[in-house]
């Protein structure tokens, strides 16, 4: 984390490096909505144009096309700042943990939410550079808290795993499904 | 009267205060942890309030909205590193007063100052509402469609530096409302075919990539960091009452606070930055400012905490959300079929009162437990940030995959997630997203009414309101035009700018 430095840093937001390569996707993102518009949305007879369903993702894809060219030219005019690529590998070095939180979405269905999450926060944990006896309970107690919090007390909706069928059936087998 | 008593009626049942005691004491400790921030918790909770009462909902979640900048004033004042980021003003005189050995004095005052006002914001919008009560309803569609369009402008226009981007995410918001199958006439709207885009891009699934899995795969992919900071001995509720030395400040503080707060697309920034000018420029010590300014300190958290209740303004009377807490609190009224709008204010203001009244409260909840358990706090920041990414990436799963247990909405989600995270690290803000697909589906509903009873273009304004509305965005576009001229011709050469990544910009 890094902090403001002065009043001014505080109101204004200045370019960052990699500006030019999210301003270039921003602008191609919206050349292909705008090559799409007319394929994806329609304009029906007989009607008012501001009535049109096609009118908002005009306006929208339109807005976007001309504000994503503003900001490229504006990028392409200043100077340029050093550390383009730095900052990219530091967007790719995210989509591991992108790959973690997919990972414990397909399991949930299958292991239950409690020993996921369990199995979860212990893992991620332990792959943070967090090792030791400490750092594990404390995995294990923010797991059993967030379902206790959530599925238990809260009952949001997050069905029992496929594992749970595999419990002797009564009333213990009910309440393991019902409640983690 | 007979109707704020029973506003105070509807607020006494167990649950009521219990969802009050959670979000405020909880806003406070969310607050306080450097990373989370109030977006982030709103977020998370959003789903699991949709069970709920329409009103324990609400007051949960504007206790952590109105409760989370205590909590972040004391990692600023205490570590220079605000818990939220319309803390980042009092990092400039807490810090340096916790360097002077006054780091009890400098959050008594925050506190002091936060809770005046507070209450005084609350209690100057007690009083308002019979006259917005009245007002509201003159708000018709084409009043309603530039009241948000002046929310979208607002929002462009208030990132400056970054006015291009800004307008681009704006359209991206309002193109992203428009998705799926059209509701007038059934027609589909960029689905390409894909039975998961019917439905278009749920409100809740973006709002939780965007700023609860961003912030999580943010920590995750950064160095740690685990802060330390100090012991604070002392009575805080004696240091609290030093704020009555500033009386004026605090005063002036609120009231720009309840103003700003009013004006969708405006809120805690520009609140704070006309609070702090003014206190400067009428202060008999402006040289202080920015070394541990006691007034300086009072002038930034009177104003930031005076906006969440005014906030609730534009999004109870007109249904028009100012900021991004208030546009996640508009989907709990949607999933409760209640409508925001001037029906509501005129016809249900006990229940505006009462949410007003379980504001009043949960300042008087967190004045007592921040008077207690400061110290007790001062431990909860330590926690190291990508510890902390674990447990924010583990409830964003609940969120997301509690609304309706598809796998596609975690997805799109984890997408959302990573476009957050390149926004939050370019310093671009991720607000005009959510405020475009929030007020691009109502001015989408409210031009087409509009213009069925609209012949010539004039028409348009010409009631007083209407008028108003359209020469304010007219104006704001032509000064800010004339801003960035006048900005140019005295322009910094680009090594001399501030190219760091800002944490007070990726919450």
């Amino acid at each position: 984390m890094v902090r403001s430095k002065t009043l001014q840093d505080l109101f204004k937001r200045y370019r960052r490096p990699g500006d030019m390569f999210v301003a270039a996707l921003s602008l191609l993102f919206s050349l292909f909505l705008l090559a799409n518009l007319p394929s994806q949305t329609t304009w029906v007879a007989r009607v008012q144009t501001f009535a049109q369903p096609a009118f908002w993702p005009t306006v929208a894809v339109v807005t976007m096309v001309v504000f994503s060219t503003l900001h490229l030219v504006g990028a392409l005019v200043s100077e340029r700042i050093e550390g383009r690529w730095q900052e990219v590998a530091e967007w790719v070095k995210a989509l591991e943990y992108v790959l973690w939180f997919m990972v414990y979405v397909s399991v949930v269905p299958w292991l239950g939410y409690l020993p996921a999450t369990i199995l979860f926060t212990l893992l991620l944990t332990w792959r943070l550079g967090y090792r030791g006896l400490n750092w594990s309970l404390a995995a294990l107690g923010v797991a059993v808290f967030v379902v206790v919090l959530f599925k238990s007390m809260l009952q949001v909706s997050i069905p029992a795993g496929a594992v749970y069928d595999l419990l002797p059936s009564g009333p213990a087998r009910t309440f393991i499904m019902t409640y983690f | 009267m007979e109707v704020f008593l029973s506003g105070l009626g509807l607020l006494a049942t167990p649950q009521i205060l219990l969802a009050l005691l959670v979000g405020s004491v909880g806003g406070v400790i969310i607050g306080a942890i450097p990373g989370v921030g109030p977006a982030v918790a709103i977020a998370i909770l959003l789903p699991a309030t949709f069970s709920m009462d329409p009103l324990v909902g609400l007051t949960m979640l504007l206790g952590i909205y109105g409760s989370s900048m205590y909590g972040g004033s004391l990692p600023a004042i205490l570590i220079n590193t605000p818990g939220t980021a319309v803390n980042a003003l009092t990092t400039y005189d807490g810090y340096p007063m916790t360097r002077q050995g006054k780091a009890l004095h400098a959050l008594g005052l925050a506190y002091g100052a936060s809770f005046v006002s507070g209450v005084l914001s609350i209690a100057a919008l007690i009083l308002l509402s019979p006259l917005l009560a009245k007002i509201a309803p003159l708000f018709g569609s084409r009043e309603i469609f530039l009241a948000a369009l002046l929310g979208i402008v607002l929002v462009v226009i208030a990132h400056r530096g970054q006015t291009f981007a800004a307008g681009s995410l704006a359209a991206f918001g309002i193109f992203l409302g428009t998705v799926g199958l059209e509701p007038v006439r059934y027609t589909q709207r960029f689905t390409f075919g894909l039975d998961a885009l019917q439905s278009g891009f749920d409100l809740i699934v973006v709002v939780l990539g965007l700023f609860a899995l961003s912030q999580a795969f943010l920590l995750l992919s950064q160095p740690d960091q685990s802060p330390d900071s100090q012991r604070i001995d002392g009575n805080m509720f004696t240091a609290m009452l030093r704020v009555f030395r500033f009386k004026r400040i605090a005063g002036v503080g609120s009231g720009i606070g309840v103003m700003m707060g009013m004006i969708p697309g405006v809120g805690e920034f520009t609140a704070q930055f006309l609070s702090y000018t003014h206190a400067q420029k009428t202060s008999k010590t402006p040289e202080l400012f920015g070394k541990g300014s006691e007034e300086g300190l009072v002038a930034s958290e009177s104003a930031n905490n005076a906006v969440p209740a005014a906030a609730m303004i534009p999004l109870l009377a007109l249904g028009i959300p100012g900021e991004a807490l208030t546009a996640m609190m508009l989907s709990v009224f949607y999933v409760h079929n209640v409508v925001p709008g001037p029906a509501l204010f005129r016809d249900q203001l006990d229940f505006i009162y009462a949410l007003f009244a379980a504001m009043l409260l949960l300042n008087v909840i967190v004045v007592v437990f921040i008077g207690f358990s400061s110290n007790a706090l001062t431990r909860i920041i330590r926690i190291p940030t990508r510890f902390l990414g674990m447990i924010i990436l583990t409830l964003s799963f609940v969120g997301v995959y509690s609304l309706r247990n598809s796998v596609t909405d975690c997805v799109m989600a984890a997408g959302f997630g990573m476009l957050g995270l390149v926004l939050k690290r370019q310093n671009l803000p991720v607000v005009p997203i959510i405020l475009g697909m929030v007020l691009g589906g109502i001015m989408e509903v409210k031009l087409r009414s509009a213009m069925a009873r609209v012949r010539e273009p004039l028409d348009f304004v010409d009631r007083p309101i209407a008028a108003g509305l359209a020469v304010a965005i007219v104006l704001l576009i032509g000064f800010h035009v004339w801003g960035v001229i006048r900005e140019r011709r005295s322009r910094l050469p680009e090594s001399e700018r501030d190219h760091d990544s800002h944490d007070t910009q990726q919450r």
